[in-house]
């Protein structure tokens, strides 16, 4: 009997040895990219091509503040407008997406009203239309009214979010029990404040998941501002960084500034990567009201 | 499952009189609808509306019906790209579901400081747009600045060209796969833990193995957020744009300017200005995906997460 536990022990250190294995191996696949935009944004454009240390490491002389200088004096240090832009876009796109799926959310799980089916049915059939393929058709029109080539033409559509209505009527129907809110009215508070008070506290963790969701829409936005804007100093930082590459690309000498891709590249994930681990308590909890549903 | 949700909801709103619940319903889901309607009902329509009419130079825009539809699906360019995006589905979709499934059920057996550091690691690339992955890649990928040369060169061997015309549908493959693997693990991983572990407690001391568990109960037991995650990689992957787009910078003899279907409409829009053949398009395009994505909800229907 003791000689098959220790037998069954063995086997499952094998394992356990075997799948930290795994794991490591992982963790290198998906970090040592992110470990190369680092090296490079210390280097400058020789760096990038001869360094010292090979690609994946220092070179001997470290340009990380001359790049950030090099980053706020060329073209007029258009890139801190860039990302100034980015953030603008991704936070009032975000809040407002946040904002609307929370009070849609709501509305559909707590209020049995006339047509909610059929509303509901739609906004679900609407997750399955790519995005991608409402760009056009929105350039066009946003032309049409004059609107494009305005912060409007990103941050209007970008206010929409089914995914984010779904994920909240799911968590309101599990986690908002009928019992509190008909309390709540019967010590005679209004709806809005039964929303407001009684509600929305209870929502965080749901509200919390749909604004980490929406705000990395709008920043990760590029095919709409790429279309609609014309004008470069309304770019995000997508569009921006992606024009610098292709004139790099294309051109030669001064035209390529590589060293600012990939200094402006490390330093506009800093913001995101730093928010997901801060606030990675809510979303690891919050992703799972859409995709448990029992 | 839906079901037993739906006997749920009325029993609690009984003390809301019918007026008040119409009313506060509409009132809060009034700012949402609007907004659908602008940006989802109204562009759609009116792409079809664009797509019934031609611009030629002799006659101006005239009314051509479904021309452009008839037009469309049988125009290679876009034949080509579609068939392109329907194979990168076809292998991107399964790796990366497969993948995130093993990570999901490795870290689900773990519990340990060392395995909750790597599901955040495994998920750090969700967290950078998808643009910069992209522009990483592209400079990964090339022989004077990426990693392959020298890694290939300590074998004494040859680093391949990623960026080749033969080799790009792997390298994008890869860049995909990179970004949201992570994200699709976090979900599976979240579904993991909400089951019971009473319900493979005793299947353990019956003396099931660790691989049989995972296989025979916690698979089955997270059906329906593998079939969301299928969802989402599937719409996510018939519409691919801006991996190819930004990669093209660098591969621009491997990856054509009408390469997927989203990058054709760009093409027709801006670089011949044909507006309502690239509404055509964006239509054409939108149609099959949701025509797929319901194929496959249907065929998956019992362990859909997605239904009412």
């Amino acid at each position: 009997m003791k000689q098959n536990i220790d037998k069954g022990q063995k086997i499952n250190k094998g394992h356990q040895i075997a799948a930290k294995v795994f794991m490591v191996i992982c963790i290198l696949y998906f970090i040592l990219p992110v470990w190369w935009l680092i090296v490079a944004a210390t280097k400058n454009n020789a760096g990038l091509f001869m360094g010292t240390g090979g690609p994946m490491w220092f070179d001997k002389h470290f340009a990380l503040w001359d790049n950030i200088k090099e980053l706020t004096t060329y073209q007029d240090g258009i890139y801190w407008r860039w990302l100034f832009n980015s953030l603008l876009y991704a936070l009032v796109g975000g809040v407002g997406a946040t904002a609307l799926s929370v009070m849609a959310g709501y509305g559909f799980a707590k209020f049995r009203f006339r047509g909610r089916k059929v509303y509901f049915n739609i906004v679900l059939g609407a997750l399955m239309i790519p995005t991608t393929a409402l760009v056009i058709p929105t350039f066009i029109i946003m032309t049409k009214i004059g609107m494009n080539d305005t912060i409007w033409a990103v941050i209007l559509p970008s206010l929409l979010s089914p995914f984010g209505t779904y994920l909240m009527r799911v968590y309101c129907q599990s986690s908002l029990p009928d019992e509190m809110m008909e309390a709540a009215r019967v010590d005679g508070a209004g709806e809005l404040r039964t929303f407001f008070q009684v509600s929305l506290p209870i929502m965080t963790p749901a509200i919390t998941t749909v604004f980490l969701l929406s705000v990395v829409n709008c920043w990760n936005n590029y095919f709409l501002p790429q279309v609609v804007l014309a004008n470069t100093k309304l770019f995000p930082i997508t569009v921006g960084l992606t024009q610098w590459q292709a004139k790099s690309n294309a051109g030669a000498g001064v035209e390529q500034v590589w060293n600012l891709i990939t200094c402006g590249a490390f330093i506009s994930v800093i913001p995101l990567v730093l928010a997901f681990l801060f606030l990675q308590r809510y979303w690891v909890g919050g992703i799972t009201a859409g995709a448990v549903k029992q | 499952m839906s079901k037993k949700k739906n006997n749920v909801v009325p029993h609690g709103t009984k003390s809301l009189s019918t007026t008040r619940a119409n009313r506060w319903g509409w009132i809060f889901t009034a700012p949402f609808g609007i907004v659908f309607i602008l940006f989802l009902v109204v562009p759609l329509v009116y792409a079809f509306f664009v797509s019934l009419y031609s611009y030629t130079q002799v006659r101006g825009t005239i009314f051509t019906g479904l021309a452009n539809y008839k037009r469309v699906f049988t125009d290679p360019i876009f034949l080509n790209g579609l068939k392109l995006v329907v194979l990168y589905t076809i292998v991107m979709v399964p790796i990366q579901l497969l993948f995130a499934l093993l990570l999901a059920l490795v870290l689900d057996s773990m519990k340990s400081k060392f395995a909750s550091v790597s599901r955040l690691l495994y998920f750090l690339p969700y967290a950078i747009p998808v643009v910069i992955g992209a522009l990483m890649w592209g400079f990964l990928y090339s022989k004077d600045m990426g990693p392959f040369t020298s890694l290939f060169q300590l074998f004494g061997m040859k680093a391949p060209d990623f960026l080749a015309p033969g080799s790009i549908f792997g390298s994008l493959v890869n860049m995909v796969t990179w970004q949201w693997t992570g994200y699709y693990m976090v979900i599976l991983y979240s579904a993991l833990q909400s089951i019971p572990t009473d319900l493979y407690e005793s299947a353990r001391i019956d003396g099931a193995s660790e691989a049989k568990i995972a296989l025979k109960i916690k698979v089955p037991m997270i059906t329906s957020s593998m079939v969301m995650v299928t969802i989402f990689a599937l719409i996510g992957t018939l519409q691919f744009y801006t991996e190819p787009m930004v990669l093209r910078n660098n591969a621009n003899s491997a990856i054509p300017p009408e390469y997927t279907p989203n990058m054709y409409a760009q093409a027709l829009e801006f670089n011949y200005n044909q507006m309502n053949y690239a509404a055509t398009v964006s239509f054409a395009l939108g149609l099959l995906v949701v025509i797929f994505s319901v194929l496959f909800m249907t065929l998956t229907r019992k362990q859909s997460g997605l239904e009412d």
